[in-house]
């Protein structure tokens, strides 16, 4: 019953949270900023003439977005090791397998950011006698991420929720660590309300604000 | 690397039991797909509820609506998993907590399903409001100015436009619903993630295990994407753009 929660506990949790939430936190962003340029990159390929290349790129993203994270996490955690020949740890585990994953779904946004730019703009930058380099990082790429802004950072939120499912192999995410003094103090039922809390909090304001900037950064064609 | 492959690993009796790997894998598909049925059912009828509230006149709905959509939007699923496993019981009356404690059939599954059907449903609720909203709000007014009620208006005239509008990010969602159901495993439901973990332990073939369990996966996202074409091409609306010639 309501009565018998005791939320004292979160007080002398504290120290041990803040540590699993700075681990969600750099997960987070090692995997956005790994994510969002070997997706665009990954992008740029698929998008590209040479056949090998896009189908190589269009293989790699349809088999990400189609199987569960959390098998694709215990797949990276089994086979890591069996290639490096040491163990690395959940904790690193886990940065490269969010940063491959995610990278998957930036790519598709980062294919429609690049495919909703003029066709014009490519063949005036060509015109001007830029090369496809220049084109791509002068012309069109500033373009896209301006117009995928609001979607990029909705699936950076998603990607933080995401964090939770290093769960599986046993990471010291927030999650991790509510549970863990969850246990250790006798009150894992608090221990959930927080966590539940702290993500729903961040999540909750992340999201207020990219439909603000959805109407600020919206171009008015 | 250094790995021994055996690949009739799926054939030999578990360490403890008369057991084969294979039936672990059955089992665990099973499983997958109770739970993802089950909450896909639950999730399209709260989804449909929700969203529909969400288009109506009335503020306050509408605002009950946004704050549904956005309380299970904003937690991760296997959080969501532990509130409705170890949180919930806790709240209820202790009569009703103690049964569903201690006599519950098929807790974990129940839990697993609702508690997938819920997070479901709020993004069907957006993708059902999106629908309704896509529709000229001609086709609103002319529902009513023929003498139809709110509720007679949604019936007859938006929600069938709605929903064969929205039956491609529905497709998706189905597929999303059999990967989400993976997440079960952390309350203990004997579904195909949690038979991988399993078996990998016990038969040290992770390779093996894996990749059964991944193609199972394909497998049912494949099956899901056909229903949901096959669906897609039977209600088509002649006339848009999408039905073609």
């Amino acid at each position: 019953m309501l009565g018998a929660f005791d939320f004292s506990v979160i007080q002398s949790s504290l120290p041990f949270v803040w540590q699993g939430f700075q681990y969600s936190l750099k997960l987070t962003l090692v995997a956005m900023s790994g994510g969002i340029v070997i997706g665009t990159l990954m992008a740029l390929a698929r998008l590209s003439s040479i056949g090998a290349l896009s189908t190589a790129a269009a293989v790699y993203v349809n088999t990400m977005r189609s199987i569960p994270l959390v098998m694709v996490i215990l797949w990276f955690f089994l086979v890591i090791p069996l290639i490096t020949g040491k163990p690395i740890g959940a904790e690193n585990s886990a940065l490269i397998t969010f940063t491959a994953f995610e990278a998957a779904y930036y790519s598709e946004i980062m294919r429609a950011g690049i495919q909703s730019v003029a066709k014009g703009q490519v063949a005036a930058g060509y015109a001007l006698g830029m090369s496809y380099a220049q084109t791509m990082r002068l012309i069109v790429l500033p373009q896209a991420f301006r117009n995928m802004l609001p979607v990029l950072l909705t699936q950076t939120i998603i990607l933080f929720q995401d964090t939770s499912l290093v769960y599986a192999i046993g990471a010291k995410d927030l999650l991790k660590a509510a549970e863990v003094t969850g246990k250790n103090y006798g009150r894992p039922v608090e221990m959930y309300v927080f966590a539940a809390l702290i993500y729903f909090v961040i999540c909750f304001s992340l999201s207020s604000l990219v439909k603000r900037l959805q109407t600020r950064i919206a171009i008015i064609r | 690397m250094n790995y021994n492959w055996n690949w009739s690993i799926y054939l030999q009796q578990i360490k403890s039991g008369d057991e084969t790997y294979l039936d672990w894998l059955i089992t665990g598909l099973g499983w997958t797909v109770s739970v993802a049925l089950c909450g896909w059912i639950m999730a399209l009828i709260l989804g449909a509820i929700v969203g529909t509230v969400r288009t109506t006149p009335h503020n306050w709905l509408v605002r009950l609506g946004n704050a549904y959509v956005e309380l299970f939007r904003n937690i991760p699923l296997l959080v969501q998993m532990f509130l409705w496993f170890f949180v919930v019981p806790e709240l209820l009356p202790q009569d009703l907590a103690m049964w569903v404690k201690q006599d519950m059939p098929a807790k974990e599954f129940v839990t697993a399903f609702v508690c997938l059907g819920f997070f479901t449903s709020a993004r069907i609720a957006e993708q059902v409001r999106a629908g309704i909203q896509s529709l000229p709000r001609g086709q609103r007014f002319a529902g009513l100015a023929m003498g139809f009620t709110l509720p007679q208006t949604y019936q007859y005239v938006l929600l069938p436009m709605a929903f064969r509008i929205i039956i491609p990010p529905l497709t998706s969602e189905f597929m999303n619903v059999f990967k989400n159901s993976s997440v079960a495993f952390a309350i203990g439901v004997l579904e195909l993630t949690f038979q991988a973990r399993q078996m990998q332990e016990d038969s040290e073939q992770g390779i093996e295990t894996y990749l059964a369990v991944t193609l199972l996966y394909f497998i049912c996202a494949f099956t899901a994407n056909r229903v949901m074409a096959f669906i897609e091409k039977r209600t088509q609306v002649p006339g848009l753009i999408a039905a073609g010639k």
